[in-house]
């Protein structure tokens, strides 16, 4: 420890100098040119945000953003009074919900499961099938889930009915959609919460079980209170990004006839911004997201941290 | 009397483990059976499985839905850009990644701190995709072009972490050595630090070699001329039917219905990741569980 702070101290007295540059030479050309690509194609984007303020089309693009005139907030305005602007929203919003307590609970549940059985042999095998579709693509996916969700799929065939998952343009969609993800990533988000698992005291159980505990007591009792940290900082991040929900996904599981339950805040701002070359308007979009998402990121840190738990910023 | 109660739990117990074991039974079903029934699809006579999808041993076995789409969907130059992309991204990206996050894990090196919160601030805010959409197809001339499936997507942030996390646990000793020695920095990366960091090295590689083969939206958004399998498959997907000319009897008779090279195709898309997944799906977990570091 008290090495650790010595080097800290000499860290801090490090005072710039070419000396220290020049000795410093390899680490620059070892990281200057990834600092230069960081600001090309992560902070040049984030300077696309005064777009958000001006009134930028096709025309006016090749201008430089001194000349192209600017709007104030009424891209903003023009969003919010968007024809589908509310329903986007709500699609937005419903999906994140439902997805983050669905998924949630089915990860939990999924590790809990994973963590009690004593087939060991069964449960490798079992975790490793579980967290497979994770690593397929998202088209793939889509794939798949219209052979076997579509009106006369595979699911329609073996139940001999008509469950209609994909075509009816309602919030069942939602749920479509949620059972769809949930079934690609259950297994993988549950090794965050079986790694929980494992780092809890094995003394705690063993106390529990002279006391007189059955299993379900000790799940209760010693592994859920257990893994509550960790689910607090997953729930803070997943919570951050509510609005994120992502285009790609959206796009892919859809189909024309559940449009309108299917367009999410990105893909509306994909659609405005390029689809009718109103930049201006759909970086505007773009813009409410990420400032909304950063002040619920802030929101749930800071509700955390009055719960007392632990925080993650 | 605590004897019998105590054995009543413990059989209770047991039951629990039967309960579990028929639940996971069901949920490995339910997810392997999708997988063996578009398997199965794609190898059986398109005209077979009309009458009824829903089945996992293929009742008339042909390789025509293959043949047909190497032939008609130019699977073939899509399949030699998805593996290009794959294979120079994540080749690329561990390098990258690798050089970076030693230089970051130097708290002797003088802009530590700057470039760190540099790279970090970008993983929680980004200019979205109207801002980067425009920066790559009219700034930067990317359209269409292979780059830009390479360099915007470079290093990851979060990899990066993964690896500096890595690195800060090794040994500072050997590190001391070599300087004493005269190895200079870059020196001191590739000899020392990059032969110990193969473990995450392995994790990190398979995270962008995963991402870049299962990656459609750039495709999508910048470079449909350049159509990887991911993209092929959604173009299928979404013409709802395969063009048939009617003129020609022997194409009629083998007709192949959308469905059929749809399965085809998803599972040329997917069969390279279930290749790699049995012998490396340890590194992923193992990388899942270091991912729990905190910057």
């Amino acid at each position: 420890m008290s090495v650790k702070k010595r080097q800290k101290e000499k860290v801090i007295k490090q005072k710039f100098s070419m000396q220290l540059m020049w000795k410093q030479r390899y680490l620059l050309l070892m990281s200057v040119p990834f600092l230069i690509w960081l600001i090309i194609f992560k902070y040049i984007p984030l300077w696309g945000w005064t777009m958000a303020f001006q009134d930028v089309r096709p025309k006016t693009l090749a201008q430089p953003f001194w000349q192209r005139p600017f709007v104030g907030v009424s891209n903003f305005i023009k969003a919010f009074q968007d024809r589908i602007f509310g329903q986007v929203m709500l699609n937005t919003v419903g999906l994140s919900i439902l997805g983050i307590t669905v998924g949630t609970i089915m990860a939990i549940l999924f590790a809990l499961m994973l963590n009690e059985i004593r087939f060991v042999k069964f449960k490798k095998i079992t975790q490793t099938i579980s967290y497979l579709p994770h690593f397929v693509s998202w088209v793939v996916i889509a794939s798949i889930a219209k052979m076997v969700l579509n009106d006369g799929g595979m699911l329609d065939t073996a139940l001999h009915t008509k469950l209609g998952l994909m075509s009816t343009n309602t919030p069942l969609f939602w749920f479509t959609v949620v059972l769809i993800n949930t079934w690609k990533e259950v297994g993988w988000d549950a090794i965050v919460y079986l790694s929980a698992m494992a780092g809890i005291d094995s003394g705690l159980y063993e106390a529990a079980k002279v006391d007189g505990a059955n299993r379900l007591q000790r799940i209760w009792h010693i592994t859920l209170p257990g893994i509550k940290p960790t689910v607090v900082v997953l729930l803070i991040m997943s919570i951050g990004g509510a609005l994120n929900v992502g285009m790609e996904r959206q796009m892919l599981l859809s189909n024309g006839i559940v449009q309108d339950h299917a367009m999410v805040l990105s893909w509306f701002s994909y659609v405005r911004g390029i689809g009718n070359s109103n930049y201006g308007l759909g970086t505007a979009i773009g813009m409410f997201q990420s400032l909304v998402g950063i002040a619920l990121l802030f929101i749930a840190n800071k509700v955390a941290g009055l719960l007392g738990e632990s925080r993650l910023i | 009397m605590a004897n019998v109660k105590s054995s009543r739990i413990k059989s209770r117990d047991n039951i629990l483990d039967y309960i579990l074991l028929v639940v996971f039974i069901f949920l490995v079903i339910v997810t392997v059976y999708p997988f063996l029934n578009v398997l199965a699809i794609s190898f059986n006579d398109p005209i077979d499985t009309m009458r009824n999808i829903n089945f996992i041993i293929p009742r008339e076995f042909t390789w025509s839905n293959y043949a047909y789409v190497f032939r008609e969907n130019n699977l073939g130059q899509a399949f030699i850009l998805s593996v290009l992309r794959t294979v120079i991204g994540a080749g690329a990206g561990v390098i990258c990644t690798a050089m970076l996050a030693y230089v970051l894990s130097r708290k002797d090196f003088y802009f530590n701190k700057v470039f760190t919160t540099l790279f970090v601030i970008t993983m929680y805010v980004s200019g979205g995709l109207i801002p980067e959409y425009l920066l790559l197809m009219r700034d930067l001339k990317l359209g269409n072009n292979f780059l830009v499936y390479i360099i915007p997507g470079l290093i990851w942030v979060y990899n990066m972490i993964l690896v500096r996390s890595f690195i800060e646990g090794l040994p500072m000793a050997l590190q001391e050595a070599a300087r004493v020695d005269g190895a200079n920095d870059f020196i001191i990366w590739a000899r020392i630090v990059l032969p110990l960091c193969k473990p995450v090295l392995a994790t990190v590689a398979l995270f962008y070699a995963v991402g870049q083969w299962n990656s459609f939206m750039d495709t999508y958004l910048y470079a449909k001329e350049l159509p990887t399998l991911q993209y092929v498959l959604y173009e299928i997907m979404e013409k709802a039917t395969v063009k048939i000319d009617p003129h020609s009897a022997e194409q009629v008779k083998n007709a192949v219905s959308p469905l059929s090279v749809r399965m085809a195709v998803t599972i040329v898309a997917t069969v390279p990741i279930l290749i790699v997944y049995p012998f490396l799906q340890k590194y992923f977990v193992g990388g899942m569980t270091v991912g729990a570091v905190k910057d």
